[in-house]
């Protein structure tokens, strides 16, 4: 089995598992009396049903997890914890979060965690009282079960600037960690957000001091958390919201840019980052950032502006429903981004009846709404909660239309008959779907009944569809290596649940051999290897059909009969050199008379929101034409005698559509580069990032039986060893152009709109790719910068004409899929750019980029092809892997049947 | 928890661990199913002890007097020794690695309902002195097959989380004190009469689980020594949720804290209804893996009828298909099911537990 991240796992009914991609954990603060004097009337007055119902709107409203904070005078505190907590685990639509009991007083916290089933989180433990009841809290908290949150403070007091801050936190994470063996990951560190803007000097820069000390904690003590109560820092604004809503924004705009990940924050009230009147916002920026001496003189000045006095509650509800005066359709659209659902029935039906389709309502007001509320969320200025409540009012404005919707489609009726039904799904771990999205539209189009899973689908998930379905026939799509295992688990899965339909595979790294001796042998009914979108139609159809389906099938067996036979008896004329051998012919590098270059901006460079303008010149357009099968070398294919007039129709749209996403910025481009120190060892290569911890990234070497004078390539070889006693670096990149893609997608599919939906992803892949040859470009001459003189057209970047190379993990340089989980820690490329990484390795957005740079003249890229046992044993133990694993991982390469 | 602390037997633990990193390992079936193919009457329950209609060894009236003892499975470890022994060894010689101590309801909660409650420290000790017996006896003969006692903590009839009134949600019966109190005490005695491993089964409310875990570790901390820890929980019905409500992932999340040994499910479904969520378990846990399903659903006359080649056939599935470590049987198995389950299993590699990516900075 493959290792797993150190994520943090909470659980309530369901589990919580951080990952990076979530950006920002929202601890739900309702239900804290000290925070909340609506709560704390309902327990004091034992008003429990309502106190619950206070718990349940925060999970509607988007809490992760809920505080639950008791410390109050006059209220029996460890009682009340008790009874709360006991009350909220009936209760399946809140049980289902995991909890944060928090109280000063530990014997409520240690009530509290008597009465959860699940993994909560304790608020907080401290060194205040010395190292030893430190210790003894720590260690009843990891017998109960909990993730801790640590508060800077020590024996001397509250840690106020970032020096303290840092100081402390990194005391107690050596004391946790060392001693008492509490997980790394289930830390969350509170380094104190202290009120800025007092008219005190010394707290104008508590704001900094926090967000760069967040800063140092996440970069030096790995795994932990940092949170805080984000209300404090504007506490001198008291009864002036608007100004401590624009504080509370901008702080957490820079705070989570910094690393704070998690925070009690009331994040439905809080204004969008980018909605702050300019002005204010520029004066709030100068307090928080701290940035000139009078920035608090200057922010108290218009303070006044914005206060709504008790007298002036009539004007400020006023203010508050000016946007009711505009036109309709800005007011659905105000009210997504401002998730009010109060009006949206009114407002909805009211576009309605000024449309010539329900549908258009949806594209229309609706999705420009969206995808405001997306583009906002993607760039870190809207919060979860926020997102939520906008799609809940999305919701429902679908939910009203849907009647209209089916009335209309029934009156214009386009009720055929089936040719049969299918159900496709992209396999679990992967998320390519281009594809089958293409296969689904070609069947449809040939009057199948398509039921589409979507991707990432479980095998389980699939099988039961297609029962539940009546489906005629299943089919699986898959693009990248680990997905071929993925379907032949589908296939074992279709015979042990005793199946009969017949199973379609497709996709790009799926093949008729694969097929024959992977797949086809685990399952007994119809097993069928379709080579593209083309072919689907006629295999659909010779299967579903009683006539044809015993001839075509006896075909196809007999094919994959030979293929196996064929397999079976691989003469030895394809030898492969012994692992020792191919060692001996490794690539020379020259070491004694080559010097590495030395990168101008070493570690880790940004870019975010790239101009897409620069890329669209750069596309290479052969493979756009590739996906649409469309064969041919661009820009001869438009004048191709068979393929032309379509590839020109294409070309035209797709030129049509390019213009539109870069004008209306319908992606996002988002990279992340890296350079390191680095020396060879072996055939892996020990990488010295910025944070001083070594990583070591693991490489494969041919085995080809080669002449003499010609090398057996492994990427190692292009880095130099060790005992060179020459400096060599390493890059690494990730790149995407696809941030902000789902939403135009996702407009496209309400629509029905599979060609445009195709389209753009298309071109998002193209963009990445071109995004990946300019950064390449751009590291050549700027940022490792040893090819500044490079003078190549475009036509020579495509060709490869250039010094150094990017071969990316899962490619045929180094084919094994996982390595990309070592770049992408080394980049923090999910956090630095947002792409993701599935369970198998597939980057999400599809349309990314990732891979290694070397700098060294004679790099080149080559394909490993097959290697021995003997390599891969070698390989596993270098991994860490067992031999099973790394036959796992590098099935299509193995040079034998490991069964 | 207390994971700095030594084994409290380390040659037998590494027995066990070495055995677990080749093979997959056999646990027991049902006690209770074999127990009633000896009709017990109320007097067969009582024995010689409880004759009088009171327990001989001590002088106090009210002491399972006044109410029935049938039914008592636990207490056959006081009053029928020979019967539970020739279980353990009828299983035992079917091939099980691991035998489980016939401890379930000995816990002072569950023997108030016969007002047995003073038996609690005795029942788990003897339970896993007999259990060593016959792992002893059976390992003497087949020295090249180590054999296992494991101590088995079941729920309790009470739920720490949940409220037996449905008009008062915030109710509970039991506390994680009393919990606490129950387990360490059973806990106590499970570890004096010999118990290789402890095992905290059956759980189908977390919470009671992270109280028998929290006692537990007082324990071994209260020993300066601690035994591995088994865990297995119950999916209740086709939801996929304990009965407190809690899916696979959120169950092991919430208890992995104790570093157990493995982690796994049993009871309530049968092996191909359990199957998922066995997988879940396999997909995430860094531990071994355990399942010891019924022999099916229940039929129509609440009796479990999956024959052992049909349950082998199940369980052998999930063996091949590198899901599990350790494997046996629950209500309705029989040592006829252990032997097909271990002969299904022999030979098949177990699963690779997950590693966790590296904590070293």
């Amino acid at each position: 089995m493959s290792t797993q991240p150190r994520y943090t796992r909470l659980s309530g009914l369901e589990p919580f598992v951080i990952t990076p991609d979530l950006l920002f954990v929202n601890v739900g603060e309702r239900t804290n009396v000290t925070g909340s004097a609506a709560f704390k009337k309902l327990v004091k007055e034992e008003r429990y049903d309502e106190a619950v119902e206070v718990a349940r709107q925060q999970v509607e409203n988007g809490a992760q997890i809920i505080d639950v904070n008791m410390d109050e005078g006059l209220i029996d505190s460890e009682k009340a914890m008790e009874k709360f907590l006991n009350l909220i685990a009936a209760e399946p639509d809140i049980a289902r979060v995991p909890v944060m009991v928090d109280s000063s007083k530990w014997t409520v916290i240690e009530a509290g965690l008597r009465c959860l089933q699940g993994k909560g989180v304790v608020n907080s433990i401290s060194l205040k009282e010395g190292e030893e009841i430190f210790l003894e809290h720590a260690r009843k908290v990891l017998a109960y079960g909990a993730a801790v949150v640590v508060m800077a403070f020590d024996e001397t007091g509250q840690a106020d600037t970032q020096a303290r801050k840092v100081e402390i936190c990194t005391r107690a994470y050596k004391i946790l960690t060392e001693q008492v063996g509490f997980p790394p990951e289930d830390i969350i560190f509170d380094p104190n957000i202290f009120a800025i803007a007092t008219g005190i000097e010394e707290h104008n820069n508590y704001a900094v001091d926090f967000i760069e000390a967040t800063r140092e904690i996440k970069a030096t003590l790995p795994y932990c958390h940092v949170s805080g109560g984000v209300s404090n820092v504007s506490f001198s604004f008291r009864g002036n919201e608007t100004v401590r809503g624009a504080i509370h924004s901008v702080f957490l705009y820079h705070a989570i840019k910094a690393g704070m990940d998690m925070g009690i924050v009331n994040a439905g009230a809080m204004p969008i980052y980018d909605d702050l009147d300019p002005e204010l916002r520029e004066l709030v920026e100068d307090v928080v950032l701290n940035r000139r001496a009078d920035a608090t003189e200057r922010l108290l000045d218009i303070a006044e502006k914005y206060k709504k006095g008790k007298g002036e509650q009539a004007t400020g509800n006023k203010e508050k429903l000016a946007w009711r005066e505009k036109p309709v359709k800005e007011r659905l659209s105000h009210a997504l981004v401002h998730g009010i659902d109060e009006f949206v029935e009114v407002d909805t039906e009211e576009t309605r009846l000024l449309s010539t389709r329900p549908l258009d309502v949806i594209e229309g007001p609706l999705m420009d709404g969206m995808n405001v509320v997306g583009d906002l969320f993607g760039a870190g200025k809207m919060f979860l909660p926020q997102v939520v409540k906008s799609a809940r009012v999305m919701k429902k404005a679908v939910a009203y239309l849907l009647p209209f919707i089916e009335a209309e489609k029934a009156r214009t009726g386009d009720a055929g008959k089936s040719n049969g039904k299918i159900v496709i799904a992209t396999v679990k771990g992967d998320v390519h779907d281009i594809g089958k999205n293409i296969v689904g539209v070609v069947l449809r189009c040939n009057n199948f009944d398509v039921v589409d899973l979507g991707v990432m689908v479980p095998a389980q998930k699939i099988l039961d569809a297609a029962r539940a379905e009546n489906a005629d026939m299943i089919g699986l799509s898959g693009l990248i290596t680990p997905s071929l295992e993925e379907m032949s688990h589908v296939a074992k899965e279709m015979q042990r649940q005793d199946f009969h339909v017949p199973l379609l595979i497709g996709g790009a790294t799926t093949s008729r051999a694969h097929t024959a001796l992977k797949i086809e042998p685990h399952y007994k009914s119809p097993t069928v290897w379709v080579k593209d979108a083309s072919r689907a139609v006629g295999v659909a159809q010779s299967l579903i059909s009683k006539e044809l389906v015993d001839g075509f099938m006896a075909k196809i067996r007999a094919e994959y009969a030979e293929i196996r036979e064929r397999h079976k008896d691989r003469g030895p004329a394809k030898r492969l050199v012994s692992l020792a051998h191919a060692r001996g012919q490794s690539f020379d590098g020259g070491w004694d008379k080559h010097a590495p270059p030395t990168p101008n901006k070493p570690g880790i460079t940004v870019f975010d929101d790239y101009p897409l303008a620069d890329l669209v010149e750069r596309i290479d357009w052969s493979p756009f034409f590739n996906t649409w099968e469309l064969a041919g070398s661009y820009p001869q294919i438009l004048d191709d005698d068979i393929v032309g007039a379509q590839a020109r129709e294409l070309f035209a749209d797709a030129q049509k559509m390019l213009q539109q996403i870069v004008a209306e910025k319908w992606l996002k481009a988002s990279a992340v580069i890296g350079l390191w120190p680095a020396a060879r060892v072996g055939d892996d290569v020990e990488v010295v990032p910025e944070s001083g911890k070594k990583t070591m990234l693991h490489f494969l070497r041919q085995q080809v039986d080669k002449p003499p004078g010609r090398p057996d390539f492994c990427l190692a070889d292009f880095v130099a060893p060790k005992d060179a006693g020459k400096q060599d670096w390493i890059g690494g990149f990730a790149v995407t152009a696809g941030i902000g893609i789902e939403e135009k997608l996702e407009e496209f599919g309400k629509s029905f709109d599979d060609y445009s939906s195709i389209l753009l992803k298309a071109l998002a892949d193209r963009l990445a790719e071109a995004f990946a040859e300019r950064l390449h470009e751009r590291v050549r001459k700027e940022y490792w910068g040893y090819a500044t003189d490079e003078t190549l057209s475009n036509d020579e970047l495509v060709a490869e004409k250039y010094s150094g190379i990017r071969p990316a993990p899962g490619y045929p340089a180094c084919p094994d899929h996982t390595e990309k989980g070592t770049l992408f820690a080394l980049l923090d490329a999910t956090r630095n750019t947002g792409i993701e990484l599935t369970e198998s390795f597939a980057m999400y957005p599809t349309a990314a980029v990732s891979g290694w740079y070397f700098s060294h003249p004679g790099s080149q890229y080559f394909v490993l092809g097959r290697v021995s046992k003997e390599q891969i044993e070698d390989y596993a133990k270098r991994k860490g892997w067992s031999v099973a694993e790394a036959e796992r991982w590098l099935a299509p390469n193995l040079d034998y049947d490991p069964e | 928890m207390n994971n700095n602390l030594p084994w409290l037997n380390p040659a037998r633990t590494q027995l066990l661990l070495d055995a677990l990193a080749t093979r997959i390992l056999v646990i027991d079936g049902a006690m209770g199913t074999m127990l009633q193919s000896y009709k017990l009457d109320e007097d067969g329950y009582r024995g010689q002890r409880f004759a009088e209609g009171k327990d001989a060894h001590h002088g106090h009236e009210h002491h399972g007097a006044g109410c029935d003892l049938k039914g008592n499975n636990d207490l056959l470890s006081l009053t029928q020794p020979e019967i539970i022994k020739a279980v353990h060894t009828a299983y035992l010689d079917a091939g099980a690695d691991l035998i489980e101590t016939n401890t379930f309801n000995a816990t002072t909660i569950s023997q108030a309902d016969y007002h047995l409650e003073h038996l609690a420290y005795e029942l788990n000790r003897e339970g896993a002195r007999i259990a060593r017996e016959c792992c002893d006896a059976v390992e003497a003969k087949t020295p090249d097959q180590p054999r296992f006692v494991i101590g088995v903590l079941g729920p309790t009839s009470r739920t720490a989380s949940i409220s037996p009134d449905v008009n008062n949600p915030g109710f509970r019966n039991v506390t994680f004190e009393e919990l606490d109190t129950t387990y360490r005490e059973a806990t106590r005695g499970l570890l004096d009469g010999g118990a290789d491993v402890i095992m905290v089964e059956t759980i189908f409310d977390t919470l009671n689980a992270k109280a028998a875990l929290y006692a537990v570790g007082q324990e071994f901390a209260r020993r300066g020594a601690r035994v591995p820890i088994m865990i297995s929980g119950t999916i209740t019905d086709m939801s996929g949720r304990t009965l407190s409500g809690q899916t696979a992932e959120a169950f092991h999340y919430s208890l992995r804290h104790a570093q157990p040994l493995s982690i796994g499910l049993n009871c309530a479904l049968g092996a191909s209804e359990l199957r998922q969520y066995v997988e879940a378990l396999a997909n995430i846990a860094e531990c071994y893996v355990s399942t010891h399903p019924n022999a099916g659903l229940p039929n129509a006359f609440a009796e479990y009828d999956e024959t052992p080649e049909q349950m082998a056939a199940t369980v052998g599935e999930f063996a091949t298909s590198g899901l599990v470590n350790l494997v046996g049987g629950c209500c309705g198995t029989s040592p006829a099911h252990i032997r097909a389950i271990a002969d299904a299993v022999r030979g098949v590699a177990p699963r690779a537990p997950r590693i966790v990516e590296s904590q070293a900075a």
